[in-house]
């Protein structure tokens, strides 16, 4: 009884204490705050990706593409496990934007789709600003002049004035603009398609619409939606060979993500096996079948990385709390040195002198970590209104929506992660006591009354 | 009368750098249930050092201490805690008492360290009761909220005896225990010892003053680390 007493009330009467308690609330709050606010950007980056891509992606690195595609589609439209396959024809190439009466050139890339497939097979048309998801399959037509080419930029293409969510300001109906697109036409060993004056192909697509994914560098600030078989004209993949460069793939619901892989990597070797020996069948040998994750991962893994730097500086951080709470506790027990005695000379054992200070950082440990934490949730619930009202008064955002496309902190509270954080930062002073308090219970108790009594 | 303590050639050294300092040297003696004990000599001659051994503060070099046909020295760390818990009370010269309790608090600290929360739920009242009583025998009563701190000298040693005692030990061991004392308030506390001693509680008190120990039943002088005169 005597161990929880004490432990109470050094905890509640020593001013020290007092500095390991705001140390401890200060790591916990930061570590609830930005974590949670990283996890989220993080999460919602990794969702728009998911989005973007699909659940799984057939595809080809090489500019070339791969052909063969339409019987292997046939086959996935056939599959229990595939709700939707959509394929896309890529390419690089230079847009001329003419906007505000400027022309830019912006280099680009092509993304040749089929509307209604790929909105199956991905999120493309909720990403859409003015064609309603009911229209998808006029995405491509003009509503200023219908019949001729469209085509639909990412939101960044065109540019314009940004709005304070990361988006642009749209005028009521699409802008009459023309895009003169130019393109190099491969042909399937990787060479150009025409030589001389035909080396490249230009044409003209008109703005339909334009489409904010929320990625906005590889993505909303390069892409170019186009037919689908444009694309292909654009890119050399008309002919004599169809080709195009991936295939999105979204599963029906319920299905496990993994085994549907499996089997389609398993039908996708025997398309190979079976279109061996044809035509331009070695560029199948160059693709492969990806969940979404891997197939974005050179996108996210920037992201993930810095989510993992900041995981390590919070490490880091609960070294320093384990330091603060090292010197505190053996502050203290200098301090308490003769208690130490008496307590032996009364009967404590060293596990129950040790158990006075450990329990002692427990209190520090907890009391600190349930402040921090509960701080954190309620800096976390306003963080919106806080950042509004700065962006406000002095401009200031800690997170430019411009890069990370988002219209608010993410600032969902993980019940899972806050309870995590209090058993770290508790797990921390204990660790952070431990030495102290096994230093304090091995001393022998007429070595400390002798010393007091000089 | 029966032997309660009985000490038989006790050694203890302690290195002091490379020397090593022979503090006792074969220290021979018994004590009997219910007399009133004065260690005396010079300062440095080992009789705290003694006092630390027969209460099992501290161990030996050689020789053994037995307590009650026990030997405290072969005794596992869990009992030597229970025999410092419940068979001996501790009264020391500087008083010792723990500034963050108050001093009720203090008294009950032994009681407190015998038993876990849920224990100390059934025992508090009994206990309670007890430092009361005893905190009223010292003249307390009206102090038992006051924190150490706020307490004079004397005050604060009648705490101390009231804590060594609130387990009902049969051995009071007393380092001097009036050595911090002015001689009217060090008088007052040497007669509530010879009150205790008088209803027939065992007490062992080291003291360097021949006066106070004159007032004992019995006195053991120290000289050279051994038993010079037991008289």
């Amino acid at each position: 009884m005597i161990k929880w007493i004490l432990a109470w009330r050094y905890f509640m009467k020593r001013p020290i204490t007092l500095l390991a308690v705001v140390a401890v609330t200060l790591c916990v709050f930061i570590v609830v705050v930005v974590m949670t606010v990283m996890n989220g950007l993080l999460g919602d980056f990794e969702e728009k990706n998911h989005a973007f891509a699909g659940d799984c992606v057939i595809a080809s690195d090489s500019l070339v593409g791969f052909g063969y595609y339409e019987e292997f589609l046939e086959t996935l439209d056939g599959l229990p496990e595939v709700a939707a396959a959509s394929p896309v024809a890529k390419g690089v190439g230079v847009a001329v934007v003419p906007l505000l009466n400027k022309e830019r050139n912006v280099g680009i890339e092509i993304y040749g789709i089929d509307p209604v497939r790929h909105s199956k097979a991905t999120n493309f048309a909720q990403t859409l600003h003015y064609t309603n998801p009911e229209d998808i399959a006029d995405a491509f037509s003009p509503s200023y002049a219908p019949g001729l080419p469209g085509c639909i930029p990412g939101v960044d293409v065109l540019g314009g004035r940004a709005t304070s969510d990361g988006g642009r300001y749209h005028p009521e109906t699409p802008l009459t603009l023309e895009f003169a697109i130019t393109s190099f036409p491969l042909n399937t060993k990787g060479g150009f398609k025409r030589a001389g004056a035909g080396m490249v192909i230009t044409k003209s697509f008109f703005y339909c619409d334009d489409s904010r994914s929320g990625i906005v560098r590889s993505v909303d600030s390069v892409v170019v939606y186009l037919p689908l078989e444009q694309a292909q004209i654009l890119c050399g993949m008309d002919s004599p060979l169809k080709r195009i460069s991936s295939i999105h793939i979204k599963f029906a619901k319920g299905v496990s993500h993994k085994a549907a892989i499996a089997k389609i990597s398993d039908l996708w070797g025997k398309h190979v096996a079976a279109y061996s020996g044809k035509p331009a069948a070695n560029l199948l040998d160059n693709v492969r079948v990806q969940s979404w994750r891997v197939n974005r991962r050179r996108i996210i893994a920037p992201m993930e990385k810095e989510q993992i730097m900041m995981t390590m500086s919070f490490l880091l951080l609960g070294v320093i709390t384990v330091f603060i709470i090292f010197v505190v506790l053996y502050m203290i027990i200098s301090h308490k040195s003769k208690d130490i005695g008496i307590l032996k000379s009364i009967g404590l054992s060293v596990h129950e002198i040790l158990s006075v200070f450990l329990i002692f950082s427990v209190f520090i440990g907890l009391v600190g970590a349930l402040i921090g934490s509960v701080g954190g949730c309620i800096f976390l619930i306003k963080i919106n209104e806080i950042e509004d009202f700065l962006y406000a008064k002095i401009g200031f955002q800690m997170w430019d929506p411009q890069f990370f496309a988002i219209h608010e902190i993410p600032n969902q509270i993980e019940p899972t992660f806050i309870i995590t954080v209090i058993a770290a930062a508790i797990t921390a002073c204990l660790i952070g006591g431990l030495i102290p308090s096994l230093q304090a219970a091995r001393r022998k108790p007429t070595e400390i009354l002798q010393v007091n009594q000089l | 009368m029966d032997t309660i303590l009985k000490a038989k050639d006790i050694r203890k050294s302690y290195k002091l750098g490379k020397s090593r300092l022979d503090v006792l040297k074969g220290v021979d003696l018994e004590i009997q249930r219910g007399e009133l004990t004065a260690i005396i000599g010079t300062s440095g001659c080992g009789k705290s050092t003694l006092l630390h051994i027969l209460g099992a503060l501290d161990l030996p070099d050689a020789g053994t201490v037995q307590y009650d046909n026990q030997t405290l020295n072969t005794l596992r760390w869990s009992k030597l805690n229970h025999f410092r818990n419940k068979s001996v009370g501790f009264v020391f010269q500087f008083y010792h008492l723990l500034d963050e309790l108050s001093v009720l608090e203090n008294v009950m600290t032994p009681a407190m360290a015998s038993v876990g929360v849920l224990g100390w739920v059934g025992l508090k009242p009994t206990v309670k009761n007890r430092a009361h009583d005893l905190l009223e025998r010292f003249g307390l009563k009206d102090r038992v909220a006051h924190k150490p701190y706020e307490l004079s000298g004397g005050e604060r040693q009648r705490v101390a005896i009231a804590r060594a005692l609130i387990n009902e030990p049969p051995l009071l061991l007393a380092d001097e225990p009036t050595g911090n004392l002015d001689s009217r308030t060090g008088n007052g506390i040497l007669e509530a010892l010879k009150e205790l001693n008088a209803e027939g509680q065992t007490i062992v008190m080291v003291t360097h003053d021949d006066r106070i120990a004159s007032q004992a039943g019995r006195t053991i002088r120290l000289a050279d680390g051994k038993v010079e005169r037991s008289a």
